[in-house]
């Protein structure tokens, strides 16, 4: 199992460490920083090394590699899962996981992962189960146990551990019962130089935050749920009724949490919300190109593009940019080949346009390779799935009776 | 008010400080001290001069403070294992705490502390908390067994923790089902055979009703446990997949992947034409492309699991390649897998989506990659045949760009699309010439050289090319040069008259100027060929090569077996069998899959029976002849290619059987009756008789024993010993060979004299004079136990390949055990090889005899026969010699006899037996 864990910044200063079980020496992680040093970027540290006596699964999160050490035949799934949990722990506990706060927490670092894992095995993961264990620092906690002398760790068993559903704890009281379900999807497409798309998909969450007093027992139904290919459910959801009614049944969790990822892969589904005009060309004399590229909306259902980027990545010899964008402003990085145009909203009457030349390596062939143009772009209030979010309903089968006698049910849909 | 204060005191006298604050009365300057302790102790400064002082902190009602003692202690007491002692009163009264989370912190605590002292005082409370009223203390009590067992694994049987873990698993908790199912499967990794989750049809019952209620990480441990129960039948195999099969749309994709390897290995069983097959077939698609939406680290192991479940069920992806094209923003990891993943798909109806990707691919930046889509462009034409066409015009494109490393990576593919599909491309050799110059890596320059000698004779400038790298010869690579040599030569052989300057410069640099062995020898073997028998040497050196196929790179079947029963495990990242790396798994069982109910499915997973006996490999010895033929055969021609050039040697062998065969056979010299007439003449040269063991030939066909009138079948030699034990590490082999019913068998007695166990028995026999080989594999059922003797029969076939030995009739063996490979040979007699149908008709006879040249014909003398001659020729027929006519001229007998070979070679003979007069003479005549 887990036998150690220890995170290094990218600079390669190795700030923490917890060993679950034996020491193991910090020397260990050489084997890390040579792959570090062979991948150049961060990114492409393998995850999994192997070094004569253990293995190293690490990730990279946030500018910080979880790195753990492993002796014996683990999934190394299940150790990559497990750091993301705890790197999402951190960012729920201090708001951002990064180096500072680590440092700044470290104690409740050190009980956190103590409390995560037993001997390397999982012990409580779950979020709420955790802040009853080990509450979260907060200004007015800091300053009431400094007056009162009172602990940041819960004194009792959280309730929560060892009923059937481990992610609620019992007796939750709110004065508003309200629940939030919000839909996120991204489309991830590749398309080709004529704008046809190659390949599309639809990778969706539903996120919640719920705030019911008691043990509340939520059903969601899709319109059409035939379109999802792939479901993966919070735990707390029952499965059973899902495969035999398509119905979402679940006891939720108290607070934030992800319901459910969904994966939609029918291509005609996919709506591409904009298109590109781009004409990027290199001449065969002179060292140097030009760049036309324009963006348009298509599919947008009425709704505004927002947080519009046009990522370029050029080809090697091309030395500086020499452009005019008609909106939002540009900038091209010599080092890392990189044009990045932000643009922003997406305005449909006057569309954005950024155009101009390009000086290339004097003397070096034109380059063959096409640059491929990478678009990121944000539209709220609209799920790409159409016909899946729209219908969407929210049923409650068990409200208990809660301080206010009639529970009241605020449910906000995107 | 953040904890970064705890680092902020650097000055001198710091532990000083806090020891003074360590033993402070107020509590809270107390707590904030050991946090202090705490913070220099996570950064890795020793602070274990305070243990007393932390010690002392332990008795409290703070939980808080409690917890971080704890912290300190886990930290600290193997280095100050007396002072730990002083802990373990504390320890053993909070484990009788009425708070069942501060019993539970004790124990667990207790577990983690790795001195033997305290150890031994945690044996009570953790008896105690495994039967805790609590689940949460049963639950982690369960995990401390397994901590226990890691430092002092002895301690934990002594005082049967584990029977106790067992009854665990049928706790009412499904956390505690869990977390005891993950302490004994971590117990059983250090004892392989200790057989501690046995498994039967009620606990695989209960694990399946906690798998639906336990968190998300019991779920893993309770899946991984469920892979290894083999199923009784495929009905249990399909309820067991029936109940799994929720956990695939599980958010945890650890918990998704074990699911997956659950239902791969339990899928086996299923008849393929059930029902529920396609719909399970159908159920692993879309989890398996949702993995591929994860974070890079996931996708990256997924992607590994992915090519191995793809290699074994190809049609659970086939229609979802498109998940496999590759992002721009993938790292370069997650893009080298898909790669693999998208030439495993390929196939005739998305060859050109996929071509067209890798052909994008090949304009990146990142040099590795390109270098792969380059390769994986050229696996598609071998993969495809109906794309070829389109990858050697997509590989030329790419040629054009003059990029370097592509058009090296290119020309290495083109090479291997020229063996698939001979004189199809060669159109293309021209534009490969023009980039001769611009090659640096040896690879793609033995590639390049190698194109240049096959197809010498298209190309004008052959010569000139070859002898351009001749000039740095003792620079290149070995490869380049082993290639640039057998170019040469076989430039040679198709152009003799401009090259011989060439060749004769490449042989001298090979042999006289290398230090190389390899090239060495190969220089020499090709100087000798050419000088001795150019045709012969144009046969080996041009001989046709055996077609390249696309499996070349999938996982050999039966290690692709074992790691499915691995998925989602370390072995399924790296595609090796856990044996061959995890640390202390001496004894790791090898995972087979489970057998298919059903007979007709039966060949889709041979030999993968429930236990040991049946597991002998069947195809260990591939049927080309590795194991001895390789040490004979040369590599420098497929085996195909050395047939022809045997031709001769097998006239010789004929020869021989007149010259020196049958003059032993009937010897003249033979003294007693018992040693039989065929008793091995000293003085003969070449002769097969030379050794003990085929003394017995024809000779003993003339066994008196109690002068039967018929024998019933040929002369069967007893067995002599052939192996001995203590040159075979224990392994005894007697054995003989008999010609029964027209089948030539090897009667063979295998006898066990180690101390151990012997398994997975096979034969292979290196090429012989008359191309014996075994005609079935070595069937040795059960293991041999020590001082067991096993007798077996193994058919033998004549068809095997053949070459000359000295003498003709020795044959060597390899025989493989699971303990090592051994080699001998024997000899065998030569009526083996005597076939029924030898007897000649009378008028062919007679002209026969006349027609072949006295060079040939041979004569001996058999001493000491008291038989006559009906008797005789009745004795010689039980064993294939048979005799035509037989007159009689002045008080002699005459026989004449024809006897027919397995290679179709007659021998005709005379025998003169005088009454009275015990010695025969036997005038031998051969015809091929």
């Amino acid at each position: 199992m887990i036998h150690s864990l220890f995170l290094i910044n990218n600079a390669g200063d190795l700030f923490l460490e917890k060993h679950w079980k034996s020491v193991i020496s910090r020397s260990v992680c050489d084997y890390f920083f040579e792959a570090r040093e062979k991948a150049v970027e961060p990114d492409n540290v393998p995850p999994v090394i192997r070094t004569p006596h253990h293995y190293l699964i690490n990730i990279y999160r946030e500018k910080i590699f979880f790195v753990s050490v492993i002796q014996t035949e683990v999934p190394p799934l299940f150790v990559i899962e497990f750091l993301h949990r705890v790197a999402e722990t951190f960012q729920d506990y201090f708001g951002e996981c990064s180096e500072s706060t680590i440092k700044d927490n470290v104690v409740i670092v050190y009980e956190l992962l103590e409390e995560m894992l037993d001997n390397g095995f999982p012990l409580a993961t779950e979020s709420n189960i955790l802040k009853e264990l080990i509450r979260p620092p907060t200004i007015l906690r800091s300053m009431v146990n400094t007056i009162t002398g009172s602990s940041n760790v819960g004194e009792t068993l959280p309730t929560g551990q060892l009923s059937t559903i481990p992610w609620r704890r019992a007796g939750v009281k709110y004065t508003n019962n309200e629940a939030y379900f919000d839909v996120v999807e991204e489309i991830d497409a590749i398309l080709d130089k004529s704008g046809t798309t190659v390949f599309a998909e639809i990778q969706g969450v539903i996120d919640a935050c719920v705030k019911l007093s008691g043990m509340p027992d939520l059903t969601l139904s899709f319109m059409n749920p035939r379109l999802l290919d792939d479901v993966s459910f919070h735990p707390c959801v029952r499965y059973k009724r899902w495969e035999s009614e398509r119905v979402i049944s679940f006891v939720p969790p108290d607070g934030n949490f992800q319901l459910m990822s969904y994966h939609i892969s029918a291509q005609n589904l996919v709506a591409i919300p904009v298109y590109v005009k781009q004409n990027i060309s290199f001449f065969e004399t002179g060292s140097s190109g030009r760049l036309d590229i324009t963006v348009g909306p298509k599919q947008t259902m009425g709704k505004t593009v927002e947080g519009l980027v046009v990522t370029v990545h050029m080809p090697k010899v091309v030395l500086s940019a020499n452009l005019n964008a008609t909106q939002g402003t540009y900038n091209y990085d010599p080092v890392t080949k990189i044009l990045v145009w932000d643009i922003g909203k997406l305005n449909p009457q006057k569309l954005p346009n950024l155009k101009g030349s390009l000086s290339l390596q004097s003397g070096a062939p034109k380059p063959e390779e096409n640059p491929s143009l990478n678009i990121d772009l944000k539209i709220q209030q609209l799920a790409i799935s159409g016909r899946l979010g729209s219908f969407i309903s929210v049923g409650c089968d068990s409200l208990p009776a809660g301080p206010c006698d009639k529970a009241l049910l605020l449910l906000t849909l995107f | 008010m953040t904890d970064s204060k705890y680092f902020t005191t650097t000055k001198k006298g710091e532990i000083f400080e806090l020891k003074a604050e360590l033993n402070s009365d107020k509590k809270e300057k107390k707590k904030e001290a050991v946090k202090k302790v705490i913070a220099s102790m996570t950064v890795g400064k020793d602070v274990s001069a305070l243990f007393p002082d932390v010690v002392n902190c332990m008795q409290t009602d703070n939980l808080e403070l409690k917890k971080l003692v704890y912290l300190y202690l886990m930290n600290y007491a193997k280095s100050q294992p007396d002072m730990a002692i002083m802990a373990v009163n504390t320890f053993v009264k909070d484990c009788e705490d009425l708070n069942p989370l501060i019993r539970a912190l004790a124990v667990r605590t207790m577990g983690c502390i790795r001195v033997d002292k305290i150890t031994e005082y945690l044996c009570e409370p953790l008896r105690k908390c495994l039967k805790d009223e609590d689940p949460y203390v049963r639950k982690t009590a369960a995990v401390c067994v397994a901590k226990l067992h890691d430092i002092n694994a002895q301690l934990v049987e002594d005082q049967g923790f584990l029977d106790t873990l067992k009854d665990l698993i049928s706790d009412s908790n499904p956390m505690v089902v869990a977390n005891a199912v993950a302490a004994l499967s971590e117990i059983a990794e250090s004892h392989p055979n200790s057989n501690l989750l046995d498994l039967n049809p009620q606990t695989i019952n209960k694990l399946l009703t906690a798998l639906n209620e336990c968190t998300e990480w019991g779920q893993i441990f309770i899946l991984d446990c469920l892979a290894s129960y083999l199923p009784r039948d495929d009905r249990e195999s399909q309820s067991i997949c029936e109940r799994v099969t929720p956990r695939l749309s599980h958010a945890n994709s650890a918990v998704v992947l074990s699911a997956v390897k659950v239902l791969m290995k339990f899928m086996e069983m299923l008849p393929k034409d059930l029902d529920y097959y396609g719909t399970l077939l159908k159920k692993l698609a879309p989890p398996l492309v949702t993995l591929l939406s994860a974070e890079p680290e996931l996708q990256y192991v997924a992607l590994r699991n992915i090519n191995l479940i793809v290699q074994k069920r190809p049609e659970i992806l086939k229609h979802e390649m498109k998940v496999f094209f590759v992002k721009y923003n993938d790292p370069i990891y997650v893009k080298l897998e898909k790669l693999d993943i998208m030439i495993r798909l390929a196939s005739q109806a998305n060859i050109a989506q996929v071509l067209a990707e890798l052909k994008e691919y090949a304009t990146e930046v990142d040099v590795d990659f390109v270098r792969k889509a380059v390769r994986a462009i050229g696996r598609c034409a071998i993969k495809v045949e109906q794309s070829a066409e389109r990858c050697v015009s997509t590989l030329l494109d790419l040629i054009q760009t003059k990029v370097n490393y592509v058009v090296q990576e290119a020309i290495v593919v083109i090479k291997d699309i020229f063996r698939k599909y001979p004189n199809k491309y060669e159109s293309v050799i021209a534009t490969l010439c023009e980039n001769l110059d611009s090659l640096d890596e040896p690879e793609a320059r033995a590639a390049m050289i190698w194109i240049v000698g096959e197809y010498a004779e298209r190309i004008d400038n052959a010569d000139e090319l070859l002898e351009s790298f001749l000039e740095g010869f003792h620079d290149e690579s070995t490869q380049v040069q082993l290639q640039l040599l057998t170019a040469i030569v076989k430039l040679f052989l198709k152009k003799p008259t401009e090259t011989q300057e060439l060749v004769q410069q490449v042989l001298s640099l090979a042999t006289q100027d290398s230090d190389n062995p390899d090239l060495r020898d190969r220089g020499y073997i090709y100087w000798r060929l050419l000088s001795t028998d150019p045709v012969a040497a144009k046969e080996v050196v041009l001989a046709e090569k055996p077609l390249i196929s696309e499996e070349t790179d999938l996982i050999e079947p039966t290690l692709l077996e074992e790691l499915i029963c691995h998925i989602g495990t370390l072995a399924s990242v790296y595609h090796k069998p856990p044996s061959a790396f995890v640390e202390g798994s001496r004894g790791v069982q090898h995972k087979r899959l489970p057998p298919r109910a059903g007979s007709g499915e039966s060949t889709e997973s041979p030999d993968v029976g429930q236990s040991g006996p049946s597991e002998a490999p069947p195809a260990v010895i591939p049927s080309q002849g590795d194991l001895l033929g390789d040490l004979l055969n040369l590599d420098l021609a497929p085996p195909t290619a050395t047939v022809p050039s045997v031709q001769p040697s097998m006239q010789m062998g004929a020869m021989d059987l007149l010259g020196g065969g049958l003059d032993s056979l009937m010897g003249d010299e033979s003294d007693t009756m018992g040693a039989g007439l065929g008793a091995a003449p000293a003085a003969m040269p070449a002769s097969l008789g030379s050794a003990p063991a085929v003394g017995g030939g024809l000779g003993d066909l003339f066994d008196l024993g109690g002068g039967v009138g018929m024998p019933t079948g040929s002369y069967v030699a007893p067995k002599t010993v052939w192996l001995l034990a203590m040159k075979a590490k224990g392994l005894e082999i007697s054995g003989t060979f008999a010609r029964r019913g027209g089948i030539i068998q090897m009667d063979l007695s295998l006898t066990n004299k180690a101390m151990s166990v012997m398994t997975d028995f096979a034969i292979q026999f290196n090429r012989n004079s008359f191309g014996l080989a075994p005609a079935g594999p070595l069937q040795v059922l059960t293991p041999l136990s020590p001082n067991q003797t096993i007798d077996v029969s193994l058919p033998l076939s004549t068809s095997g390949p053949v070459m000359k030995m000295e003498p003709l009739n020795n044959l060597q063996v390899a025989v493989k055990n699971n303990i090592d490979v051994f080699y001998f040979s024997c000899q065998y007699p030569l009526s083996l090889l005597f076939v029924e149908d030898g007897k000649m008709d009378r008028q062919v006879f007679l002209a026969t005899w006349k027609d072949i040249p006295n060079d040939n014909e041979a004569q001996f003398q058999i001493k000491d026969i008291h038989l006559n001659s009906d008797v005789a020729s009745n004795k010689l027929q039980g064993s294939n010699i048979f005799t035509i006519a037989k007159r009689t001229v002045e008080g002699q007998d005459m026989l004449y006899q024809s006897v027919k070979l397995t290679n179709g070679i007659w021998v005709l003979a005379e025998m003169r037996i005088q009454t009275g007069n015990p010695n025969y003479t036997v005038n031998g005549n051969k015809e091929t």
